[in-house]
């Protein structure tokens, strides 16, 4: 017997939803590690925490939350048919996810310059607290930075099928999803930013 | 494949592409599911094969077979490829994939191109796994449980091997969501919440473990292979973090995924009880909450692994308190299982052999787990062979005798052939005299203070290891009776057709073999799953 093929936009969210449960607690085991060690060395994880440049996290905080908005307006675009504008809103998404990776990616050298990561002499030679603080920056920070480039790619991708018109008025969970995806990213760095750069 | 003895009407042969590329590129469930069979069974062969030479190794003392490091390579390989290749993904990767939409009247998956890319997803772990065992440092020897700080420095090949295992994780994770929505959105007519069969119940609270303990299992293994690749020292004192934190991450995944394991096998169990005895099941809401109260409970007793780990009283005594609870969801469901037995007219054919043998099985196994949840008798029998009598009981005499259950229940109904009782009666009596033998045999002598993983041992343990692997040799011969039986009843037996056991659920309700969207019209479900009246036998 052959069906009409009908969509489940209920059934795609709560599959979405499920799947951001499991990024939540992906670095949920993260945040873990974070709160034990923070318990156990507070002075080191502060002290780490003055040595990150906070007008740079900052900065990619204002970017993320404003990539948020642009991802969020596009939903609304494309919910009433201005496709066009949509597409241009998640072309603004990405080129904030790639200010951020730029960002990212200068704040790490500058910490790599100053022999700041996983297993250095200079590490090795502070007190343990420190290389723990680091350690977690470099993966926490690492792995959202996957994130962000993966959810760069996918919306990217999805704004193709926005130009294409298979993503549409009619049809746009997929879009949805994606901003989904996107908010996610960002709610995970508001989480980051006050841990690693504003502790005291 | 069989295809040409199929009828044109099922999922093997209606849509006419029977290649292999329409099997290893299909999104029918029910393909899927065969394909999770046969991959997930294979390497449970490997894993027996592997616990056969561990035991011919342990069956004298000193040297028997092999080296003290391949005997650790090979117990590790032992347990990797039964939990991760094995245990986690087959229950519902084959029989929830095979059954759990028609049990509910779908017509597939929610997301079947995921469910696809679950099962590709599992392969490709699986490769890697396989991969690491030959190049770099050779066969991981760390156990299953990975533990630093010998997993960060071993020179074998753990980072490989590491990310296998993560890929496979991502492939749970894309399994339970898609069985959640599918459970969720695509039911039926009728089949409301307390019409659901038992076995989808149990493969629901399965996929929320799935879902929300995994994506624990992939940052530990992303921070395992951080240690070893840049040297992040998290779990390494030298540099200020905590190994047994390391433990406390891998438990929080590691203890709820038993549940993954064992829910699947306890709903199957609920499901061929009542079948077999001809009478509905007793207590239905309470089997079905109690699969939801086991996996709550059941993600937060992770403790009662690390009682001699070093962690304080105060945790002890509450990951004890804890450990205790899931025993009451656990007794509920094999007491209600026995309330259904009562004054039934029980037939003994070979699903209901293995099914009432898990009962005992697992209660043994689930009573000496009491036994090691309890922080005063669990610091004697830590890390000995009661451990690993225990954990056979519950997850082999448990979860594989399930398994075995359902291959006899449910295969015929989608290969459309039956096996000969016979053999399949002869084979259950070998393995589950042999399983016995093997693993009460392994309690005792943990009791007696035998080491689990220890490669030699005293003088004193050589008789009991000796009785051990001769059960181990009577269990692999019961095996092989069964899979021959299986192979060649599911090939070349009779046919078989309608619903000669008298299920009431819906899958016994389609045309055998199912065709590929399951349901020649949309179901409409009017009655309970255990309702049997009018399912043609009394």
């Amino acid at each position: 017997m052959t069906h009409p093929q009908h969509k489940d936009y209920a059934g795609a969210k709560l599959g979405m939803w499920l799947f951001l449960f499991t990024e939540i607690l992906l670095f949920g085991g993260l945040f873990l590690l974070y709160s034990v060690y923070l318990r156990r060395y507070p002075h080191e994880f502060a002290a780490g925490g003055k040595q990150l440049n906070w007008i740079m996290g900052t900065a990619n905080t204002a970017i993320l939350l404003t990539s948020s908005l642009f991802a969020a307006m596009s939903v609304t675009a494309v919910q009433r048919d201005e496709l066009k504008r949509a597409d241009g809103l998640i072309g603004g998404t990405v080129i904030c996810a790639a200010g951020f990776m730029a960002i990212k990616y200068f704040e790490w050298s500058a910490k790599i310059g100053h022999g700041i990561y996983p297993g250095s002499e200079h590490l090795k030679a502070g007190p343990p607290g420190e290389s723990v603080f680091f350690s977690l920056y470099y993966i926490t920070t690492g792995l959202h930075g996957i994130h962000v480039v993966i959810g760069a790619v996918l919306l990217a991708w999805i704004a193709a099928k926005v130009k294409g018109g298979t993503v549409n008025a009619g049809d746009y969970i997929l879009l949805e999803n994606g901003a989904l995806y996107w908010h996610l990213v960002d709610l995970i760095w508001i989480f980051i930013f006050p841990l690693y750069y504003l502790i005291l | 494949m069989t295809t040409l003895k199929q009828p044109k009407t099922s999922f093997w042969n209606d849509t006419g592409k029977t290649g292999i590329a329409s099997w290893i590129f299909s999104t029918d469930h029910k393909r899927i599911g065969l394909l999770y069979l046969y991959s997930t069974f294979g390497f449970f062969l490997v894993g027996v094969l592997l616990g056969l030479l561990l035991r011919i190794e342990l069956m004298a003392p000193g040297r028997t077979i092999m080296g003290p490091q391949t005997y650790n390579a090979v117990f590790t390989v032992h347990g990797v490829v039964m939990i991760f290749l094995f245990i986690l993904p087959s229950f519902p990767g084959a029989f929830g994939n095979l059954v759990m939409p028609i049990q509910i009247g779908a017509r597939d998956v929610a997301f079947p191109r995921l469910n696809l890319l679950s099962w590709w997803l599992y392969i490709i772990g699986a490769v890697l796994i396989l991969t690491a065992l030959f190049i770099g440092g050779g066969a991981p020897d760390t156990g299953w449980t990975f533990y630093v700080p010998f997993s960060a420095r071993t020179t074998t090949n753990v980072s490989l091997a590491v990310f296998g295992v993560f890929i496979i994780g991502f492939s749970a994770i894309l399994t339970g969501l898609n069985f959640i929505t599918t459970i969720h959105r695509l039911r039926a007519e009728g089949m409301t919440w307390d019409r659901i069969p038992l076995f989808t119940w149990s493969l629901y609270a399965t996929a929320w473990v799935q879902v929300l303990a995994t994506p624990i299992l992939a940052i530990t293994l992303v921070l395992v292979m951080s240690e070893r690749i840049l040297g992040t020292g998290l779990f390494d004192p030298a540099k200020g973090g905590d190994p047994v934190m390391y433990q406390h991450l891998f438990w929080i995944y590691s203890h709820p995924a038993v549940y993954i394991m064992i829910l699947p096998a306890m709903g199957l169990i609920s499901d061929i009880i009542p079948v077999f005895s001809r009478k509905p099941i007793f207590g239905y809401k309470m089997i079905a909450f109690s699969s939801l109260a086991i996996a709550a409970a059941g993600s937060l007793v992770w403790g009662h692994h690390m009682f001699t780990s070093g962690m304080s009283d105060t945790a002890v005594l509450v990951f004890s308190f804890l450990t205790f609870i899931v025993a009451i969801p656990s007794a509920i469901k094999v007491f209600n299982w026995v309330s259904t037995l009562y004054k039934g007219s029980i037939s003994l054919e070979a699903p209901m052999l293995f099914a009432l043998s898990f009962i005992l099985l697992f209660s043994i196994g689930g009573l000496s787990g009491l036994i090691l949840g309890a922080a005063a008798t669990d610091v004697h029998v830590h890390d000995t062979h009661f451990v690993v009598g225990h954990f056979h009981y519950v997850m082999f005499g448990g979860s594989g005798f399930a398994f075995f259950a359902a291959m006899h229940y449910w295969l015929p109904k989608f290969y459309g052939r039956r096996y000969a009782e016979k053999p399949a009666v002869v084979g259950w009596a070998l393995m589950f005299t042999g399983f016995n033998i093997l693993y009460f045999t392994m309690q005792v002598l943990g009791m007696k203070g035998m080491p689990r993983r220890y490669y030699d041992y005293l003088p004193e343990f050589a008789n009991l290891n000796l009785v051990a692997t001769i059960g181990s040799w009577i269990l692999a011969a019961g095996l092989v009776i069964m899979l021959v039986n299986l192979f060649r009843g599911l090939l070349w037996g009779a046919p078989f057709e309608g619903n000669p056991w008298g299920g009431a659920t819906l899958e016994w309700t389609v045309p055998t073999p199912p065709p590929t969207e399951n349901f020649l019209e949309e179901p409409v479900v009017t009655h309970g799953p255990y309702d049997f009246k009018g399912t043609g036998k009394p």
